[in-house]
């Protein structure tokens, strides 16, 4: 699903040149649940924002279900973004005047997508994590946890072949966690290839394949027996 | 992504986003709506001084020049300068027959000089009034409605017949209401003429009042009564329609001057008043005062633009976050600059149409209030802005949304979908 061939990405900061990705050589098969750790500086925000097609790296290639990303356009790269990944966020970015179903249904108007389609796709995504009642309500009348299942909804919505968590659970407290890392699971099991970047070492004991990140390069690369999110809840 | 510009979809984004900032949305869209309303008014108010100055000449042809015989100022010929001359009805003729493109030529004589007016009585009664010797094709260069009896024949021209038309104003002044005025003889310096019609002027403005108390009798009829001599007073001369009098004049200037052997350049030996030239100053003037209009309006619809752009800018800022997001989830950055220049067209185009609407408001109101004071003296008549108008502002407002969006467009789409990963 996701093949990586000795990618390096260095930044230019004034005259120097920072190194953060010093040949990283990484597969993902389809099915699996990974995490990436690291400390801050480890490249791993990096990583994820090459994975996610945010940014590209200079050297090495990256071919995301068998389609090589290099050079893309914007326009290119936005609509590979919405084909091949659903994004969940550390601070789960919902916007903020939309209701729950709205949020949901976005990626599926950037398809092109019709109305009436739109709403019966994202009501089944919403009831899949459990907020059917909670369609029409704004953000703002969500809980945290309930907004990071909002945002699993619509990550999911596009029906993507890769989920990208960055910290899906960073602004939630453990109980929440540990529900939301519930969900994360099932959708797994379900078929879907999810990548989650994450320092807490619970979660990442939460899924099936532990990646260590240091200084640029992959030190650690082990798979797990994860651990039932359900039995911590 | 639908092609549509404005489907539902779209229509309900833009309605949500501006939503979310609606106070701030209503402050900015009034300077765009300030604008147009300043614009509309002012094209309104061009156009009301329009109509009331060209009110004036209402009911007069205005392709028109007044001659009449002045001093001569040069010697010519062996004969001396200084001697004075007068222009007779053979020179119309001559004129009619030389000169083409002209309509009418009106020879006319007026009973003593510019601005006097004769004594004149009917029984015991009498009243000033100006008093002109006409041929009937007067009434294709004046407009006069006959209210009672006929108007000048050529039956009168050749029998010279005693006869007169006279203005309403006369009328009321002479007669009792409701007495008969037909048939009845009135006395202009001591001759008597009979009343075979009454008139009422077609005209408003300044003039109205006086066009009302005029006499008209048969010219030939004036030459034989006041001992004229076949002499003409001065000439009311027409242009047809595809030509002007302004071209045509000089023409007539120089025939007038062979017949009268002047000279060439005497420039003096002709009075002339050309009605054509000074109307058409006068549109000249309403023309560039439109412009004028269009300019003051659209430099302050301009400061309303900035407004908007400004505020586009502002939010797209405070919403970089949520640009970032809809990059992320798919959003091409042609659909996000569509959705801010759609965005800034939307609110200017709907506070232009207020603006638009409050002006037609106002100018409705006012010009109640005009039809109210009905003063026909006033130089103010009728503001109103036409449909052509109407259009090129909405144009101008299209345009201007479109401007008011680029920069923020720009600002858009420049945004990385990497902001939407940065937690702060």
């Amino acid at each position: 699903m996701i093949e990586i061939k000795n990618l390096h990405k260095s930044y230019q900061m004034g005259s120097n040149s920072l190194h953060v990705l010093k040949g990283i050589d990484f597969k993902v098969k389809e099915g699996e649940l990974v995490s990436i750790m690291g400390s801050s500086g480890s490249g791993k925000s990096t990583l994820l924002n090459i994975l996610g097609i945010l940014d590209e790296g200079e050297e090495g290639t990256y071919h995301l279900d068998g389609t090589l990303i290099k050079n893309l356009n914007e326009t290119i790269a936005a609509q590979y973004r919405n084909k091949f990944l659903g994004f969940i966020f550390q601070s789960f970015n919902l916007i903020n005047y939309k209701s729950a179903l709205d949020n949901v249904s976005l990626p599926l108007y950037y398809q092109g997508v019709n109305r009436k389609e739109r709403v019966e796709r994202s009501m089944h995504y919403l009831e899949k994590v459990g907020l059917a009642d909670w369609s029409g309500h704004l953000p703002s009348e969500l809980s945290g946890g309930q907004k990071q299942r909002v945002a699993i909804a619509r990550a999911l919505a596009a029906d993507p072949k890769v989920l990208l968590a960055d910290e899906p659970t960073g602004a939630l407290d453990t109980k929440t966690s540990y529900e939301v890392m519930d969900l994360i699971q099932q959708i797994n099991e379900e078929g879907k290839t999810i990548l989650i970047v994450t320092h807490e070492p619970d979660i990442a004991k939460m899924t099936k394949r532990i990646v260590d990140l240091k200084d640029g390069l992959i030190i650690n690369d082990t798979k797990i027996e994860p651990i039932k999110a359900k039995a911590n809840v | 992504m639908s092609s549509s510009l404005l489907n539902k979809d779209l229509r309900k984004e833009i309605i949500e986003s501006i939503r979310s900032n609606g106070f701030r949305t209503i402050i900015t869209a009034f300077g765009v709506f300030w604008g147009i309303f300043i614009l509309v008014l002012l094209l309104a108010a061009s156009k009301g001084l329009e109509n009331g100055v060209k009110r004036s000449f209402q009911g007069v042809a205005t392709n028109t020049v007044f001659m009449w015989a002045q001093g001569i100022s040069k010697s010519y010929k062996g004969l001396p300068k200084g001697r004075s001359y007068r222009f007779d009805v053979t020179d119309a003729e001559a004129i009619r027959q030389n000169i083409k493109g002209l309509k009418t030529v009106s020879p006319r004589n007026r009973l003593g000089g510019y601005g006097s007016s004769n004594s004149v009585q009917y029984k015991l009664n009498n009243g000033s009034y100006s008093v002109y010797g006409d041929y009937p094709e007067i009434l294709t260069q004046k407009s006069l409605d006959i209210l009672a009896g006929r108007f000048l024949n050529y039956n009168d021209i050749q029998k010279k017949n005693k006869i007169a038309v006279i203005g309403k104003a006369v009328r009321n002044e002479l007669f009792k209401t409701g007495e008969n005025v037909l048939g009845e003889y009135i006395k202009i310096q001591g001759v008597s003429f009979k009343i075979i019609g009454v008139y009422s002027a077609n005209s408003s403005g300044a003039r109205s009042v006086e066009e009302q108390k005029q006499i008209y009798i048969p010219f030939t009829t004036y030459d034989l009564a006041f001992n004229n001599g076949g002499k003409v007073g001065f000439f009311a001369i027409t242009a047809k329609d595809n030509n002007s009098i302004t071209s045509l004049k000089e023409d007539i200037m120089a025939l007038l001057r062979e017949r009268h052997t002047i000279h060439p350049e005497d420039e003096r030996a002709i009075g002339n008043f050309d009605l054509f030239e000074l109307f058409s100053k006068i549109s000249g003037l309403f023309v560039a005062l439109t412009g004028v209009a269009y300019f003051v309006g659209f430099l302050i619809l301009i400061s309303g633009i900035i407004g908007i752009s400004n505020i586009m800018l502002i939010v797209i800022k405070e919403r970089t976050k949520e640009i970032g997001v809809r990059r992320a989830l798919g959003a091409t950055p042609s659909s996000i600059r569509r959705q801010v220049l759609i965005e800034s067209l939307f609110l200017t185009v709907i506070s232009g149409m207020a603006g638009v609407s409050f002006a037609a408001f106002v100018i409705a109101i006012v010009n109640i209030i005009l039809e109210k004071i009905n003063d026909p003296e006033m130089m103010f008549a009728n503001p109103s802005v036409s449909l052509l108008n109407i259009g090129v502002a909405l144009f101008i407002l299209v345009v201007c949304g479109l401007l008011a969006g680029l920069i923020p467009a720009q600002t858009a789409i420049k945004i990385k979908p990497i902001e939407a990963l940065r937690s702060e």
